[in-house]
């Protein structure tokens, strides 16, 4: 309980890791855009280079980005076996009522390639950025829209305090699981509804502690001068290096080349 | 100014209670002192300790720190600032995911630039004996390390008044005494002025000064020695005396002649010897 890891963040010390967290968001967001650029297969080939190319860079093993997919295989399958049978066109071979087309067959492909792309490009992300230093990426990054009302730090200090008591409250709950279960609750058998209503015994102590610990941090952050995010100042400011300038220079073939697939050939 | 934590006529009352909690408190901490707080519970001395820093308000009476009235509003940061505050529990009062980030919290609410920042919580960290674990996360720490990061966080605040309400309460021996002696540290080294408000005696008695608190009411003031001669008054109002103490009064009952002020195993095999 004690060594969970919250995300599926990879420690690590190569040039993905190091980039500034706002220049690794920026260029996922630009290739997940890219991606709905591209209209046929050879574009393809530029979104898979580039990731081809970080991921060796991260040196984070194929394993962990496999493992990114495996939670979305269904949708994947479920997205290729619609696109398969659903679109008319040349049919190729036929199952009964259904039909297998040339272009349903050519479209799901085409639509599997696009998400698997999608997924491997956002884990990235999460593989090497840590979820504090993603925090301090999507505060800064938010920040130019805190004048029309969106609060920028707020959510950001939000994350940082979650990401700072779901250990503390894993151990909680199993100090008060064991605690009941002493007692004599059970948390493991019976159907779903009489699970569910065993829960009650364990959320109602959890919930109760939540709040007085709330309590207690409130007080400490207040005494230790906190107001908010007006005039406070960060001990690691977020600095772009030109290794970020590469990065981007990078992104920027890859959308030449995306666009130039699409609009020019 | 004055340079001293100053409780003049206070009295507080929390919302919805009956009964003021403290009673015509009055008391003067004077800077560089270690200054202990003892008595049962419900005595009222946690509550002092939030008057202290500006978090509690007096519902009557006034305390002034080093002559800012806690009551005026626009003083309020600069009193926390001098004032730090060190809390009972040190899981509710870290805030960050990595210590050295927590350290950074209170200078960053400050104000302070980022170089300076770095080297406070560098210098605050060492301070506290925790530099090897800068890059760690507070929940794989003991309780007595985390307690000590909360220690530094005040520390990078630069305040001259440390202020702890039962910082040992929920730790281990071994934690307590880690904390123990960070806290003496923090007096006898950094000159920090230290107010430990804490029902362990034998923490008490390394204090310069203690006072004893009874119903909202300070009850008794003077040097551990002074306080702990006077076994039957501590024990009417339900408080322990350090066993070292506890000892010579029962051998004094006995009918051995021995001093009624010892406080440490060391005056205690002093006292004992020419008996042998």
């Amino acid at each position: 309980m004690r060594e969970i890891t919250i995300g599926q963040y990879i420690p690590g010390n190569s040039v993905i890791h190091r980039l500034d967290p706002r220049t690794k968001i920026l260029i996922t967001f630009a290739f997940m855009v890219l991606l709905f650029v591209i209209d046929d297969f050879a574009g393809y080939a530029f979104p898979l280079i580039f990731i081809l190319v970080a991921s060796l860079l991260s040196r984070i093993s194929i394993k962990y980005m496999v493992r990114g997919l495996r939670p979305l295989v269904i949708i994947i399958l479920l997205t290729f076996v619609l696109n398969l049978f659903m679109i008319k066109g040349r049919v190729i071979y036929e199952i009964g009522p259904f039909s297998i087309t040339y272009e349903g067959l050519y479209q799901g492909t085409f639509m599997v390639l696009r998400l698997v792309l999608l997924i491997v490009g956002t884990s990235l992300l999460t593989l090497t950025t840590s979820p504090i230093t993603l925090t301090d990426g999507i505060e800064s990054l938010l920040k130019p829209f805190s004048k029309v009302g969106v609060p920028a730090h707020e959510l950001a200090m939000m994350m940082t305090i979650a990401l700072r008591f779901i250990p503390t409250l894993m151990e909680e709950t199993d100090k008060i699981m064991k605690a009941q279960m002493a007692r004599g609750a059970d948390f493991s058998s019976g159907n779903i509804v009489k699970r569910a209503q065993n829960m009650v015994p364990l959320l109602v102590p959890l919930f109760i502690s939540a709040f007085r610990r709330a309590d207690d941090l409130a007080m400490a952050m207040e005494s230790r001068c906190y107001r908010g995010g007006e005039n406070r100042t960060r001990m690691k400011t977020l600095k772009m290096t030109h290794e970020d300038i590469f990065a981007f220079v990078a992104t920027g073939f890859l959308a030449a080349g995306c666009l130039a697939s699409r609009f020019l050939w | 100014m004055a340079a001293e934590i100053l409780a003049e006529g206070v009295c507080y009352r929390y919302s919805q209670a009956p009964d003021m909690a403290l009673k015509d408190v009055d008391l003067r901490i004077r800077k560089g002192e270690f200054v202990a707080i003892i008595g049962p519970n419900g005595s009222g001395k946690s509550t002092l300790a939030k008057l202290f820093n500006g978090l509690f308000v007096p519902t009557k009476g006034k305390v002034t720190v080093d002559g800012l009235d806690t009551r005026d509003r626009d003083n309020v940061w600069k009193i926390r600032q001098k004032a730090g505050m060190v809390f009972q529990n040190p899981d509710n009062q870290i805030v960050a995911t990595v210590v050295e980030e927590d350290v950074a919290f209170g200078p960053e609410n400050l104000g302070v630039p980022p170089e300076e920042i770095r080297r406070r919580v560098d210098e605050a960290l060492e301070i506290v004996e925790l530099k090897d674990f800068a890059q760690k996360p507070p929940h794989l720490l003991s309780g007595g390390q985390k307690q000590r990061v909360a220690i530094a966080g005040i520390i990078a605040m630069r305040p001259d008044y440390i202020i702890m309400d039962e910082p040992t309460a929920m730790l281990d021996p071994v934690g307590r005494k880690e904390v123990i002696n960070t806290v003496k540290r923090l007096n006898r080294e950094e000159g920090k002025t230290i107010v430990l408000i804490t029902h362990f005696m034998e923490e008490a008695v390394e204090a310069d000064r203690v006072i004893v608190m009874s119903e909202g009411y300070v009850i008794m003031e003077g040097s551990p020695r002074e306080i702990f001669s006077k076994v039957d008054k501590l024990k009417a109002i339900g408080l322990d005396i350090p066993q070292v103490t506890e000892l010579a009064h029962r051998l004094r009952g006995r009918g051995l002649t021995i001093r009624n002020d010892v406080l440490t195993i060391d005056e205690m095999v002093e006292c004992l010897c020419p008996l042998l």
